[in-house]
């Protein structure tokens, strides 16, 4: 049961981010990739109950690993994101 | 002790549905240039709650190793979003991509290690994770290699390619059943994981240099999809509505730079191992060159130019002498619009990113369909470092390997000047009647200079 309300909610989701980003402008495309790199690093939540949690010492190191990396997506996404969307100006 | 459990659970839970949320208007703010950056800063406070709370679960009992992971991962984001030029934001996504599927694979790698009596779905998920993690990883590196010029652009095609990769498939699957079967054997592990890396460097191999706004768009799709597959193995919603929300971001991208170049996707991919189309059309005419003083001559008197860029102009770091160019124009009471092709650059919205680093406003920027129904009302159409995208082989000559492919018709523009470097064909390896047309006019050499020397005239 637990496998189709995950697959409900991934219905959902895929049909919301089609709506959401059908709406992004082409020139914003860059900054939308970036950001998604940003928000891809989602992964850290996962990696830290597997780097702090008990699960034997290769699992600990794995979820370290994946915190560190998921970590650079996320704070090099979002700032990246930023250096760029400041540029964009109006007239 | 167990009420307190439950309680930390739901309230992890529940901010996870408002960080959810947040991320849902964070991209949907991205929908203006205006509100854009507000819908990002919206989109790290997300992300920030949903990091935070998850510090609460009662499965995390030590920090130290959790705490220099952030601190070091943190830093090198730092670094590398300050550092990177802007003409190089191709080469940082691609590994960004890389790295958000390295780091799904091992969550996923993690997960099967340190579970016990897993379910055969955990299973299943986390050989997905793992598989696109690691497809996304190797691709990535090989796709950011060759945007950075460490290896050859052109595509790589062997003899037998296309045998070997269905042998990998093959073998993929195989070691998938056995790793379901014997999560406990690690042999299983590493051969699931070689395989899969050896499927990215595969997959991007055989793809051109020119068709890398496609491979980057899927690969950031992969990444999100990746860590869509770990949500499923640890049972984690706010993953899977990330994840999900990256994926769908990724492959309207691939499906509109497909559309801009009138190719499917699985043509894009299997680029490489089609046969190189020769056309033996003739093209009349004569290319006629212009000096940038006569340029500025004809530029002086327009009252409309409008600005053609393509991957040439980053090449060259025209941008910024082309803004100055820009004021000079519009001091001398011309209206100048730019013109970007969805393809134009080596990932979607390339040019954009350039043009506002130089300061050239969002709204002089127009996408094709735009531009193409009043080109024919432009003094001047300036081609900075673009080829196919203007070429009007693609409206007028059956036969040509880019017939059909939608282009800025640029040879309707009533004067059309076009910077290049020489004669040389775009990637498409298509000769370009553009070149030839009448009212068309060569200006020879380095963009940058090119633009440079017009100023002068200017302020002369």
């Amino acid at each position: 049961m637990t496998a189709i309300y995950l697959l409900f909610i991934l219905m959902l989701s895929v049909f919301v981010g089609f709506e959401l980003i059908r709406k992004v402008p082409a020139t914003l495309h860059t900054p939308l990739m970036s950001g998604a790199n940003a928000i891809s690093g989602i992964t850290v939540i996962g990696a830290l109950a597997l780097a702090g949690g008990e699960y034997g010492q290769w699992s600990t190191w794995l979820g370290a690993i994946a915190v560190f990396l998921a970590t650079v997506n996320v704070v090099g996404g979002y700032l990246v994101t930023d250096r760029m969307l400041a540029m964009f100006k109006k007239k | 002790m167990l009420d307190s459990i439950i309680d930390t659970s739901l309230l992890i839970n529940f901010v996870y549905v408002i960080s959810a949320t947040l991320f849902i208007f964070g991209l949907k703010l991205l929908s203006h240039p205006s509100t854009a950056r507000k819908g990002n800063l919206l989109s790290a406070l997300a992300m920030l709650i949903a990091i935070v709370v998850t510090l609460l679960d009662k499965q995390i009992i030590s920090f130290e190793l959790i705490l220099v992971s952030i601190l070091a991962g943190s830093a090198v984001g730092v670094y590398a979003a300050k550092k990177i030029e802007m003409t190089s934001m191709p080469e940082l996504v691609s590994l960004f991509n890389g790295i958000g599927g390295l780091a799904s694979l091992a969550v996923a790698w993690a997960t099967i290690a340190g579970g016990v009596n897993l379910s055969t779905f955990v299973l299943f998920v986390s050989f997905l994770a793992l598989l696109i993690g690691a497809i996304t990883f190797s691709g990535s590196v090989v796709a950011w290699a060759k945007l950075s010029e460490r290896m050859i652009g052109r595509p790589v095609v062997f003899k037998g390619q296309a045998i070997v990769n269905v042998l990998l498939i093959a073998a993929i699957v195989a070691s998938a059943t056995l790793l379901i079967q014997q999560p406990e054997v690690t042999t299983w592990h590493y051969l699931v994981i070689g395989l899969a890396l050896l499927m990215g460097v595969m997959f991007v191999l055989p793809i051109g240099g020119a068709d890398m706004p496609v491979v980057i768009s899927l690969l950031n799709s992969y990444s999100g999809l990746a860590a869509c597959a770990a949500g499923f193995a640890l049972e984690n919603n706010l993953l899977i509505v990330a994840g999900s929300l990256v994926g769908a971001s990724g492959i309207i991208l691939t499906n509109i730079m497909c559309k801009a170049m009138n190719r499917s996707l699985v043509s894009v991919l299997t680029s490489g191992f089609q046969p190189v189309v020769t056309s033996e059309m003739v093209i009349e005419g004569e290319v006629k060159p212009l000096s940038a003083d006569d340029a500025f001559y004809v530029l002086e008197a327009a009252q409309s130019v409008l600005v053609i860029p393509g991957y040439g102009m980053a090449v060259a770091q025209a941008q910024h002498a082309m803004k100055e160019l820009q004021g000079l124009l519009e001091d001398n009471g011309a209206e100048v619009a730019y013109a970007i092709h969805p393809v134009a650059g080596r990932m979607p919205g390339h040019m954009n990113v350039l043009l506002a680093e130089a300061d050239v406003s969002y709204e002089q920027l127009f996408e094709m369909d735009e531009i193409n129904s009043r080109i024919e009302g432009f003094d001047v159409a300036i081609v900075i470092g673009a080829n196919d995208v203007v070429n009007p082989a693609a409206r007028e000559m059956k036969g040509s390997p880019i017939y059909g492919m939608p282009v800025i018709n640029a040879d309707l523009a009533k004067n059309v000047f076009v910077l290049k470097r020489g004669m040389a064909s775009g990637f498409a390896g298509v000769d370009n009647p553009l070149f030839f047309k009448p009212n068309c006019r060569m200006i020879f050499g380095d963009a940058k200079e090119t633009l440079n020397n017009i100023i002068r005239q200017f302020s002369d």
